[in-house]
């Protein structure tokens, strides 16, 4: 039902989340941001289960937070993905698991940029491009055949747009609008929404 | 309860979890319930009957209530039918509480549960304004409500609406969603028809109330686990209790 895309850049990742918040067949809100800033320059993308996204993703952007506080210097992206890849595999084998799948953007000084895929089952995996949700079906094979290592800021948001379009197309259900956000070495900035007109 | 809780007189047992927590909330010694029975079966019916109507998605919680903004503040709006299975329990119950000065609480769901846990977010509000001498805001108290549903998770217990300038969402499956309009319950998509189509910003009081009476009527016509009246409430600076529309259907018919 949701839909999380990231694609990593040479010194950029570009990510993008739908708006939608939904309670059965009712969508509750347009306009719900999905995208938890966990630091300067790291974004956190979550969904799945009603009260688990929120719950866990705050639970890690205070504890990114705390790092920071105690310790004086900011986490890496590389070491707050494998933070949260810990406090879910904890968590997955307790009475209650969190039913979250995640997208971890962030750019690192020295590491450069990165993306880091993550389910509910734990799993970890750094890619240059991700997707989450059924949407995920339509558009991987769409990035598989477009993206190059050495994608320009402008032809990576044309890419997202073309996969937009897929799910505008022949995703079932309506996905009006899209936030748009880019990581650099500058921090993190809002782009403009993509949004649709049903065909 | 608050009192005898905040003296120490009798201490319930509680779970580990929440040992030496000032905010004392007495938390059931299993972790997680048992599901309810669905509250669609009827023990009382004759045997034969087909007393099961399943729904083709899980739109449970058999009410109707809404609220949304307008330029003149808030409305509030609800049916006062609790079902119990296919049995009317009650058709005249009260599922709009205010709890504070300008806080309001719609329920859906269990209605013994929403009871409950409307006392419990009453008492911790004014719990919070005695220790820090000033008020809770709209959002930390729909934050305080969900994160004190949030241990109740898949038990079902209750769904409920805050409201006070904002309308915020708060459900026990832990979702907190802050929005213009919402409508809950089984009787929802039947309000979210009426009030898409009418609703703007610059009502009048008049016209939002009537709107969300509408709403609701249109509602209780169509589901049938939604009807007999309809509970108003108009939030300003204050709360008031602007009436309650008897016999929505009977005045109908008159028109």
């Amino acid at each position: 039902m949701e839909y999380l895309i990231g694609i990593q850049g040479p010194d950029y990742v570009l990510v993008a989340a739908d708006n939608v918040a939904a309670s059965s067949i009712i969508q509750m809100k347009h306009d719900y941001d999905k995208m938890f800033k966990l630091s300067e320059k790291i974004l956190l993308l979550c969904v799945g289960e009603a009260g688990d996204t929120v719950q866990f993703a705050e639970y890690i952007q205070k504890n990114v937070q705390l790092y920071k506080m105690r310790n004086g210097y900011e986490l890496s992206p590389s070491a707050a993905a494998n933070f949260t890849r810990k406090n879910l595999a904890d968590y997955l084998r307790s009475r209650t698991p969190y039913h979250v799948n995640l997208l971890l953007a962030g750019h690192d000084e020295s590491d450069g940029p990165g993306l880091f895929y993550m389910d509910y089952m734990a799993s970890l995996a750094k890619a240059p491009f991700a997707a989450h949700g059924y949407g995920a079906f339509l558009t991987l094979s769409i990035l598989d055949r477009y993206y190059r290592p050495d994608l320009s800021r402008v032809e990576a948001v044309e890419l997202l747009r073309k996969c937009v379009e897929e799910l505008n197309k022949r995703f079932i259900l309506n996905l009006p609008s899209f936030s748009v956000r880019l990581i650099d070495k500058d921090g993190i900035h809002d782009m403009e929404k993509i949004t649709l007109t049903a065909k | 309860m608050a009192l005898s809780d905040y003296c120490l007189l009798e201490r319930l047992k509680t779970s580990q979890t929440n040992c030496g927590d000032p905010q004392h909330i007495f938390m059931p010694p299993f972790p997680q319930a048992t599901p309810f029975i669905s509250r669609r079966t009827s023990r009382f019916g004759p045997p034969n009957h087909v007393l099961t109507v399943q729904r083709p998605f899980p739109l449970s919680h058999g009410t109707t209530t809404l609220g949304f903004i307008f330029q003149g503040g808030v409305i509030a709006a609800a049916d006062t039918r609790a079902s119990a299975g296919g049995l009317v329990a009650c058709p005249a119950v009260h599922k709009i509480t205010p709890i504070h000065s300008h806080l309001v609480v719609t329920s859906s769901g269990s209605g013994a549960d929403c009871m409950l846990w409307e006392r419990i977010l009453i008492r911790e509000i004014r719990l919070y304004e005695l220790r820090h001498k000033r008020r809770l805001s709209i959002r930390a108290s729909a934050k305080l409500l969900s994160c004190m549903l949030h241990p109740f998770k898949g038990t079902d217990v209750c769904v409920a609406l805050t409201l006070g300038p904002r309308v915020i969402y708060v459900c026990s499956d832990g979702a907190r969603l802050q929005g213009d309009i919402i409508s809950v319950g089984s009787g929802s998509p039947y309000a979210y028809g009426v009030l898409d189509g009418g609703l703007s910003w610059s009502l009048s009081k008049e016209e939002a109330i009537s709107l969300a009476r509408e709403a609701v009527f249109r509602a209780t016509h169509r589901d049938a686990y939604s009807g007999n009246n309809v509970d108003l409430f108009h939030i300003d600076a204050q709360v008031q209790q602007v009436k309650q529309c008897k016999y929505v259907r009977s005045q109908r018919l008159r028109d």
